[in-house]
């Protein structure tokens, strides 16, 4: 081991490019924001463009950097060694979001264990109760804000407890997938990784449609109170990570009709399958702690 | 410690590349390290400018120099400005230089994304800056943040200026840059150790960044939360932070500071890296206690998790949740204990000689004390009711964070300089900056304690006449300390252009470690092929 020489890639310009379109898109975004939901106090319009100016130059420099990562791999440059790193780093890129979600999940349990029954009087809070909103009732989900709002709660059991057996099916799927890769199988892997893109996207379809539902009929909205507030901010960020980890199976599925992969070179196909499991887990959570408790 | 038996392999396998090219595409740790060091220098002294500004409205009571809206953008962009643009950067640009030589590797582990992290920083900041000089020049003079550097709701949500959601997007930007770090550093820490360096045999920079990287990609992502909980609050109608629609303000000093105290770890952990390798080199001595050390870093870091409310007695929360916190705040005072007694242990009848990293090293040990104790202090619950917010805060973030993390990056500077550039820093100029540093630096912050103490309050633009003599004298240190600051600008200059003395391969005779085995400059490419370490 001791005479392997180590790898280090090429210089090249595309993190640099990359930034300037993360500023492009920050930059835009924050205008872009501003402009659309406040236009007296915001004028002009140029923040919209600008941010999908950058957001279009941001995949794009990504695709392309890509490209020249998977062309060295093709090329056999990368050591075993650099596979090590990728997946270790992605697993640590993993934890990052989970914990991004954390902050999120830590906000409903604050809310719903100590804001609530503290606004409704709970502990020493008889006064905060009594002097800001003496009618509030403390209740979870929050259908009635001490502001006054009403709004409904989602259940659990329609549209979101259809879209939690196509999300464990997809991560079934995925693993059939995952087996046939390591088996050399490819018409196996294919087909069952088609399958699971699919269910990616008949899910998003289904959250869709529930938006739909909770904005045109049940009153359920994102400015509804902090239920709705937290609703759509969980749901909505996983809906999110959903649409990146099925765009992700995707790529890795043409890549396997490209046969990059097998049994051994396979980090990006791998990458994409633990972020799907990720992805599936958060929900799983997310369905307990939102919808049905 | 260890020894290295492989020889080095230091010829170029693909030529260094040169001119503008070499900066901007960079995959190289050194000069990537480089340019996160000077990034990291620019913003001190922009954040040290608007320091200036503060200090000089504060020289004498009443208004002089700016109105109060600005002083409070002046204090809000400092802070930001120095916790993100200086102090983090700084500690990660020592990181890259310093891990792969220290543990036998070629580079960082992702170049790429290496690269990636430093070149979103400069964009970052341009965001958030160009609210300043708007603020302070543009047409109108729309604010710049003016929340103070913590942000907290409703100051930053109902009534932040505009400039607030272009701080909520260049936050973003900066974590993505610092979690990036961080996970290159792990994986490199991880995966790239010479065969031989095991983990127990690291020196403790690596150890201490290795457990600051796991603290960045575990806080980061939740300040990354509460920003958006912010945007979300100010522009889509959320209820996050209120207490109408069923939030609470609150909420957000806990999300804040569930990052805001990691944070704090993470700005200093590594400063300990760097104690523990200049101390046990110029006394001599082996550090003494190095286990003990590995595990009071990890205890502290886990400890961090645990105390994020302390910030918050004032706040009000449940009698228990008081109890708690400030019983997890007072018990990182025993793993820190250890840290410092061990600092001291391996001074303890060593050969001491106190070349310029040395002496920056042992003021950091007693005035990070000092900052430690005031910090114990500040714990005790019905203590920080007559504490918090005062000018006693300012002076003990100050003591851990001027003459604690700053300080050991000067350390680190004087110690590795020899190493990145190839000749020795002016023992002249370094003398002058260290001995007006440390003098202006305690008649900056020590006075603070006394007029905190007597009551008067951070973050206002005025104070009472009584506080007029303290306050003189503190902006004096202030003046004094920024000005100081620029005979270390002359010595990085010299070191830069390669004016001086020249540096042996290990230039301190009591060092040692894989990093003092290569030339001084190290070369480009330094482990080609992986050092065994025995």
């Amino acid at each position: 081991m001791a005479t392997d020489k180590y790898y280090v890639p090429e210089s090249s310009p595309w993190p640099l490019v990359a930034s300037v379109g993360l500023f492009m898109t920050a930059f835009g975004g924050a205008h872009f924001i501003q402009q659309a939901t406040d236009p007296d106090t915001f004028s002009g319009s140029w923040g919209q463009p600008l941010f999908f100016f950058g957001l279009a130059w941001l995949w794009l420099t990504i695709a392309l950097w890509w490209r020249d990562t998977i062309k060295e791999s093709r090329g056999g440059l990368h050591s075993h060694q650099l596979g090590i790193s990728y997946r270790q780093g992605m697993l640590w890129f993993i934890f990052s979001e989970v914990m991004f979600f954390g902050a999120f999940f830590g906000a409903l349990f604050y809310t719903r264990w100590l804001i609530v029954p503290w606004l409704g009087g709970a502990g020493s809070n008889a006064m905060t109760h009594e002097l800001l909103w003496p009618d509030f009732q403390a209740m979870w989900p929050l259908v009635k804000t001490p502001g006054g709002t009403t709004t409904q709660a989602m259940g659990a059991w329609g549209l979101p407890a259809i879209n939690t057996a196509i999300l464990l099916t997809s991560s079934i799927t995925l693993t059939i997938a995952h087996h046939a890769l390591l088996a050399g199988k490819r018409g196996k892997l294919i087909g069952f990784q088609a399958i699971t893109v699919l269910l990616g996207a008949i899910f998003l379809g289904l959250q869709v449609e529930e938006y739909i539902h909770a904005y045109t009929e049940m009153g359920l909205t994102l400015d509804a109170g902090i239920y709705g507030s937290l609703f759509f901010m969980l749901t909505g960020f996983h809906g999110v990570h959903v649409t990146i980890g099925t765009i992700f199976l995707a790529v890795t599925l043409i890549r396997v009709i490209k046969g990059h992969f097998d049994a051994e070179n396979n980090f990006a196909w791998e990458a994409g399958a633990w972020y799907w499991h990720f992805v599936d887990v958060v929900w799983l959570f997310l369905f307990v702690v939102v919808y049905w408790l | 410690m260890s020894t290295v038996a492989a020889a080095h392999d230091d010829h170029d396998h693909h030529h260094a590349p040169t001119g503008l090219k070499r900066w901007l595409f960079s995959t190289n740790h050194k000069d990537i390290g480089t340019l996160y060091l000077w990034f990291s220098f620019a913003m001190f002294l922009a954040g040290g400018f608007m320091a200036m500004i503060i200090r000089a409205e504060l020289i004498e009571p009443g208004m002089q120099f700016v109105d109060p809206e600005f002083f409070n953008q002046m204090t809000t962009v400092h802070g930001l400005t120095m916790v993100f643009g200086a102090v983090m950067p700084g500690f990660v640009g020592l990181a890259n230089w310093m891990i792969p030589l220290m543990i036998g590797a070629p580079d960082m582990a992702l170049p790429r994304m290496n690269n990636w992290s430093f070149w979103i920083l400069p964009f970052a900041f341009a965001i958030l800056l160009s609210s300043v000089l708007l603020s302070a020049f543009g047409h109108g003079n729309p604010s710049a943040p003016n929340f103070g550097w913590t942000f907290y709701a409703p100051l930053s949500t109902k009534y932040g200026p505009a400039s607030t959601d272009l701080f909520i997007l260049s936050v973003h930007m900066m974590g993505i840059s610092s979690i990036m770090g961080a996970i290159n550093v792990i994986v490199t820490v991880f995966n790239l150790r010479a065969p031989g360096m095991t983990l127990m045999k690291m020196p403790l920079f690596v150890w201490t960044w290795l457990i600051t990287a796991f603290l960045l990609i575990a806080v980061m992502p939740v300040l990354a939360g509460a920003v958006t909980m912010m945007l979300t609050d100010r522009h889509f109608g959320t209820s996050f932070f209120d207490a109408a629609g069923g939030g609470d303000p609150v909420l957000f000093q806990h999300v804040f500071w569930f990052f805001g105290h990691p944070e704090v770890y993470i700005m200093i952990l590594p400063a300990f890296g760097i104690v523990s390798a200049i101390i046990p080199t110029f006394a001599r001595k082996q550090l003494f206690g190095y286990a003990s050390m590995v595990y009071a870093t990890a205890s502290i870091a886990l400890l961090s998790f645990v105390v994020w409310a302390h910030h918050m007695f004032t706040v009000g929360m449940p009698l228990a949740g008081t109890l708690f916190f400030m019983y997890m705040t007072m018990l990182i005072s025993v793993p820190t204990g250890v840290k410092v007694f061990n600092w001291v242990a391996t001074m303890w009848r060593g050969s001491m000689t106190f070349e310029l990293p040395m002496k920056w090293a042992i003021t950091f040990v007693i005035l990070f004390t000092c900052g430690g104790l005031s910090g114990l202090m500040l714990a005790i619950t019905p203590v920080d009711f007559q504490y918090h917010d005062t000018y006693f805060v300012v002076a003990h973030f100050h003591y851990v964070l001027v003459s604690g993390a700053v300080f050991t990056m000067f350390a680190a500077a004087y110690y590795w300089l020899p190493k990145w550039s190839g000749v020795m820093p002016s023992k002249v100029l370094g003398e002058l900056h260290f001995w007006n540093s440390l003098i202006s630096v305690n008649l900056l912050f020590f006075p603070m304690h006394f007029v905190g103490l007597a009551g008067m309050p951070r973050r206002y633009a005025d104070y009472a006449l009584q506080f007029a003599d303290y306050n003189f004298w503190i902006s004096i240190g202030g003046f004094w300390f920024g000005l100081s600051q620029l005979f270390f600008l002359a010595v990085c200059l010299q070191c830069a252009l390669k004016k001086g003395e020249k540096a042996e391969a290990k230039p301190w005779d009591g060092a040692e470690g894989l990093e003092w085995e290569v030339p001084s400059p190290a070369p480009f490419h330094t482990f080609d092929t992986p050092p065994v370490v025995k």
